[in-house]
């Protein structure tokens, strides 16, 4: 078998979930008998020559040097008609989830998109959540396929060393008529909040109700010198602005105690908070994904629970 | 404009999801069904475009036949007439072949605009609207966070990168984009809107006509299985004076928050 990774750069750095994604495919060829290349676009980091794969295939052409999703599917398309790759492996990136589909559209081969495993049973075996994490599935595939990685599935410290050589490649891009134009990159008004060097995060979901409850969550963090964080619905709402959102479209945090409070604990909310030391979930769903990686678990209502807390934290303060 | 919103129907999120004995589907009689979340903000912003530049916007949803609720709903907020596609087969596992079927019954419509969410809350492949693009020849955008039409040919659009990044993106109409939730208040139905729905039309494409199985490379479900918990969670129990007397000698003692 062949598979092909695809490697990301952004502004000259491989991305991480790319990485992540390039040791998944060396674990999968050392329990089978594939091969592994990684494919760049642009300049290849020296970093990426020092892992045990196959080779490297370096793609220039000045049209490849900032993101444009239709001159990336015609480059891409041209690498596999040339050589029919099984296997076509890329992070589950923003970029990958813009650009990705379409190339699958444009090949006629499928995607299979924010997989967490890939594996050998008898033939490739992909896993993928469904139901927001509720439940998995295993697919196999007939003939070729196209599969984005999940943040975090695979640890980048399990990448293994070793020599490798870089090959150049051709395309040839004149006949793509680009009807994407891709536009200058930007920040919002930069909040104060930097919830990446909190040591406690009180972090509120849907759960919470309305945003009148809000006070509830803000005098547990105010006792324990926390930051509030936040799930998506509740930046979508307004209850919180957009610095305090935990997940993939926020940020990825690591405290010492992350407190979940009415936090279901979707995938995207996952990825961005289950390296925290302790995690702390109250929820009245006791069938909720936050409860796979939460540390403690309180199956309850957390307007009766989170008062007595503070409370409790109050007292021990004195 | 001519605006086709894609709405799904899926469980809502305090649906209990069960598998079937034989773990190849979910039980469904149990569920309670809803509008995808992300879909209600990408009809809603296809309602705001409309009001501003004029136009029409068809929702169209696909699946089994209680889908047509959410085309109903969405017609009951504003939306012009609806587009069903009838499929009772569909597992979502194959969304390449499922975009087919939606290239057959969209191609002649010639929308200027496709909106659909960023993502279904049940099978969560986050493709088609991007799929349909290639297929039907349109430029695209995924995780779009505003939209703005500069003139007949071309929209603005504001794309969400990650670690709170933005990105402004112009597109040549004809045009998909998938819509991320939060860039605007979707609104309730007013009375009126219920009232109306009922008279705009619902046009039904039957899909079983459609041969979408052409690809020699295919997808199949092998298995599905309750998630293994990654780890050991530590439930703490009692009445709520216990757990929070328990809850907060771990913070104190064992976390040592202080």
């Amino acid at each position: 078998m062949n598979i092909f990774v695809f490697i990301q750069k952004d502004n000259g750095t491989i991305n991480r979930n790319s990485l992540e994604a390039l040791a998944g495919a060396q674990q999968f060829a050392r329990a089978t008998d594939a091969q592994v290349s990684a494919v760049c676009f642009g300049e290849v980091n020296d970093q990426l020559t020092e892992y045990d794969i196959q080779q490297v295939l370096s793609i220039s052409d000045p049209g490849l040097n900032s993101y444009n999703p239709q001159l990336y599917c015609e480059a891409f398309n041209q690498v596999i008609s040339a050589h029919h790759p099984d296997m076509v492996i890329f992070g589950h990136t923003y970029q990958t989830r813009d650009w990705v589909p379409r190339l699958s559209a444009k090949l006629d081969i499928p995607f299979v998109s924010d997989c967490i495993r890939i594996q050998n049973q008898n033939g490739l075996i992909l896993t993928r959540q469904i139901y927001q994490g509720k439940i998995n599935t295993d697919l196999k595939v007939e003939g070729s396929v196209l599969v984005s990685i999940q943040s975090g599935a695979y640890r980048l410290d399990s990448i293994v060393s070793g020599n490798t050589s870089v090959q150049q490649f051709e395309v040839n891009l004149d006949s793509v008529k680009c009807t994407v134009h891709p536009g200058e990159k930007f920040q919002e008004s930069k909040g104060s909040v930097d919830l990446s060097r909190a040591k406690i995060i009180v972090a509120v979901g849907r759960g919470i109700g309305k945003e009148e409850n809000m006070p509830i969550a803000k005098e547990l963090a105010e006792v324990l010198g926390a930051e509030l964080g936040s799930s998506r619905p509740v930046v979508d709402y307004g209850w919180l602005p957009h610095e305090h959102q935990v997940g993939s479209s926020g940020q990825t945090v690591s405290p010492k105690l992350y407190l979940a409070l009415g936090i279901s604990g979707a995938i995207q909310h996952q990825v961005g908070m289950k390296g925290s030391s302790n995690i702390v979930a109250i929820n009245k769903d006791g069938n909720a994904p936050i409860f796979e990686i939460a540390d403690y678990g309180i199956v309850a209502d957390l307007f009766e629970i989170v008062p007595k807390i503070t409370q409790t934290l109050k007292d021990h303060k004195g | 404009m001519k605006i086709c919103v894609l709405m799904k129907q899926v469980p809502d999120n305090d649906s209990a999801i069960i598998l079937s004995n034989d773990s190849s589907s979910i039980k469904l009689n149990d569920i309670t069904w809803c509008t995808n979340e992300s879909d209600t903000y990408a009809l809603e912003e296809a309602l705001l475009m409309k009001e501003a530049h004029g136009g029409e916007v068809v929702a169209c949803s696909f699946g089994r036949e209680s889908s047509q609720q959410v085309i109903k709903d969405a017609l009951a907020k504003g939306a012009d007439r609806g587009l069903y596609i009838s499929e009772e087969e569909s597992d979502g596992f194959d969304i390449l072949s499922t975009a087919k079927i939606f290239t057959q019954a969209l191609k002649d419509e010639n929308f200027d605009l496709i909106f659909s969410g960023l993502q279904s809350n049940d099978s969560g492949n986050a493709q088609l609207g991007l799929l349909l693009a290639e297929m039907l020849n349109m430029s695209h955008a995924a995780l779009v966070m505003g939209t703005e039409v500069l003139n007949d040919t071309r929209i603005k659009v504001k794309q969400e990168l990650e670690g709170g990044w933005f990105q402004w993106t112009e597109l040549d109409l004809p045009a998909s984009i998938t819509i991320q939730s939060g860039l605007n208040k979707p609104r309730y139905a007013s009375l009126r809107g219920i009232m109306m729905m009922k008279k705009k039309p619902i046009d039904i494409f039957d899909s079983s006509q459609i041969d979408s199985t052409g690809s020699k490379n295919k997808i199949f479900l092998d298995k599905m299985y309750i998630p293994q918990k990654v780890k050991e969670t530590t439930f703490i129990e009692g009445t709520p004076d216990e757990i929070a007397s328990k809850l907060g000698d771990l913070m104190i003692n064992d976390i040592k928050v202080f």
